[in-house]
């Protein structure tokens, strides 16, 4: 029993009493396994050190003009395609047919996995053409919507809607299936009707995966846009950098790409501070 | 489904099982030929050994042992609520939406409220589980339990992952709101003092059945170190297969099941 006794004694020791004799090199508060606190905006800090790469290379001149316009230059022809209206109108088309894209992809996504998760018969239905679209590039499919859908914007939201479709399928079913039992068990005692079931108990649970995959649908949605709008497109970015492309014009092809860098970002952080909102229950490393 | 012959009938009042089996797929019977009656608003606590049954049994009585199979005749009343050992809230809703899940009406909310004043939490009704402490989750777990005023409470081990100290503090709840509400109680416990200072009857489980049943007859504060007391513990603890006191508690702390 006595060391029971003793126990409490130490613990009450003062604590810089130890740092004083130099035998506690660590800090307190800082966690030791894990990565650690946040940074403060640390996702900005690898896309700046690639912005500083290219500053650093093109003003040394390392990089050649041709091969790599110079940041500078890119921003002048920006705004020179901004000044003389080029820039605007095809940056509006192509944000459209991204929002509209990523729409529907989602909602369809939502209810497939809804369907599929929640019964049997759905999942048998529902899941392997899923995972068969899987299995399929968006650019093999290509052919066949411009067959079926002509190449008007119908077949660009298409398109866009079937990458989002797969990425938000994919994760809220497995979000949906991988609810604790323990809270269906719970639910059967507290005699929770289907409605609150679904409503209170598998979707609520469901939402970490749900936000999962739409971060990779936000991404999914860029890239089938840079496909879609180089093939028989008129307008929007990615004509407007095949045009440059033809002519030769790297810095417009530069001020392409880095719009849809920065529109990939932009998107990506805002599904991050909305996914940050709403799981405020959850606490994980990421914190 | 498993097969149940047999019915799972309501009754006005108490539990009342007449030779309940029920085995699992390795046909190893855990129940066989299980009797047992618990009156209105009387307080049962069971014990016995890492698998005899006893959480077979309060799955039997809980409607939630879909993957055993067996037959036996069990009849409990309308509203039955059950504890289990892990506090079980969601850790997606907050305190009082826990409470109150799945009730519905317009006085959902205010009862809600009421019943996490009573187990001490009042003000905690928008705290996320997560930020509560283990015994603090647990007393979230009786306030949604007691809210649908339940005629039988079943308790599967719900102070087992506790702390000595805070278990001592629940004890006291548990025993306090029965005798406010008065729901018939089957507590399942390894701890043999627990059984003896909230339980009425404690019931031990052996070979599927029930062994031995004791009525607690203390007076007035149940105290452990009651030579009245101890009589009753080594008789339980014999009951178990254990002549002394002494190795109970690493032989208890094993009987999950």
């Amino acid at each position: 029993m006595t060391a029971v006794e003793t126990e409490p004694a130490r613990a009450s020791a003062p604590p810089h009493d130890e740092a004083a004799s130099g035998r506690a090199s660590r800090p307190r508060g800082k966690r030791r396994l894990g990565p650690g606190k946040a940074i403060p905006f640390g996702y900005l800090i690898g896309p700046l050190l690639l912005l500083g790469v290219w500053v650093w290379g093109s003003a040394q001149g390392w990089i050649d003009p041709r091969i790599l316009t110079a940041p500078w230059t890119v921003v002048e022809t920006a705004w020179n395609l901004w000044e003389t209206g080029r820039l605007g109108p095809d940056l509006l088309v192509s944000a459209r047919r991204f929002a509209l894209g990523l729409t529907f992809g989602v909602l369809a996504g939502l209810v497939l996995a809804i369907v599929s998760g929640l019964s049997r018969w759905g999942e048998a239905v529902v899941d392997g053409p899923v995972q068969i679209k899987r299995s399929i590039p968006n650019l093999a499919l290509l052919p066949l919507l411009l067959l079926w859908f002509g190449i008007d914007e119908r077949m660009k939201i298409i398109t866009i809607a079937l990458g989002v479709l797969i990425p938000i399928y994919i994760h809220t079913h497995n979000g949906l299936r991988s609810i604790d039992g323990r809270y269906a068990e719970l639910s059967e005692t507290l005699r929770l009707r289907p409605a609150s079931f679904v409503g209170r108990v598998v979707l609520p649970g469901a939402l970490p995966g749900f936000f999962l995959g739409m971060r990779f649908a936000v991404t999914s949605s860029w890239l089938s846009l840079v496909v879609v709008e180089q093939v028989n497109a008129t307008s929007g970015i990615g004509y407007m950098m095949l045009l440059a492309g033809t002519y030769g014009q790297t810095d417009v092809i530069i001020v392409g790409l880095v719009l849809y860098a920065l529109l990939g970002l932009i998107s990506d952080t805002i599904v991050r501070v909305i996914q940050r909102r709403v799981l405020t229950w959850r606490r994980t490393l990421e914190d | 489904m498993a097969t149940h012959t047999g019915g799972l009938t309501t009754a006005t009042a108490a539990v009342r099982i007449r030779d309940l089996h029920r085995s699992f797929t390795d046909d190893r019977p855990v129940l066989s030929g299980l009797d047992l009656d618990i009156e209105p608003g009387e307080f049962v606590a069971l014990l016995g050994r890492s698998g005899s049954g006893k959480s077979t049994l309060l799955r039997a009585l809980a409607g939630l042992d879909q993957d055993a199979s067996g037959t036996g005749d069990i009849s409990v009343p309308e509203q039955v609520s059950v504890v289990f050992q892990d506090s079980r809230l969601l850790p997606w809703q907050r305190v009082l939406r826990n409470v109150v899940l799945g009730l519905e009406g317009p006085g959902a909310k205010a009862r809600g409220k009421e019943a996490l004043a009573e187990v001490g939490l009042a003000g905690r009704e928008r705290a996320w589980p997560r930020e509560l402490s283990g015994g603090e989750q647990q007393r979230v777990a009786l306030a949604r339990s007691l809210v649908r005023e339940p005629e039988l409470l079943l308790a599967d081990e719900p102070f087992g992952a506790l702390d000595a100290l805070t278990r001592i503090k629940m004890h006291g709840l548990l025993r306090a709101l029965y005798e406010r509400h008065k729901p018939a109680v089957l507590l399942v416990t390894h701890d043999v003092d627990e059984a003896i200072v909230l339980a009425d009857r404690v019931l031990v489980l052996d070979q599927g059945h029930v062994e031995t049943e004791r009525t607690i007859d203390l007076e007035g504060r149940r105290d452990p170190s009651d030579p009245h007391f101890a009589a009753i513990r080594t008789d339980l603890l014999a009951a178990l297969g254990l002549a002394g006191g002494a190795e109970i508690r690493t032989e208890d702390k094993e009987a999950g099941a």
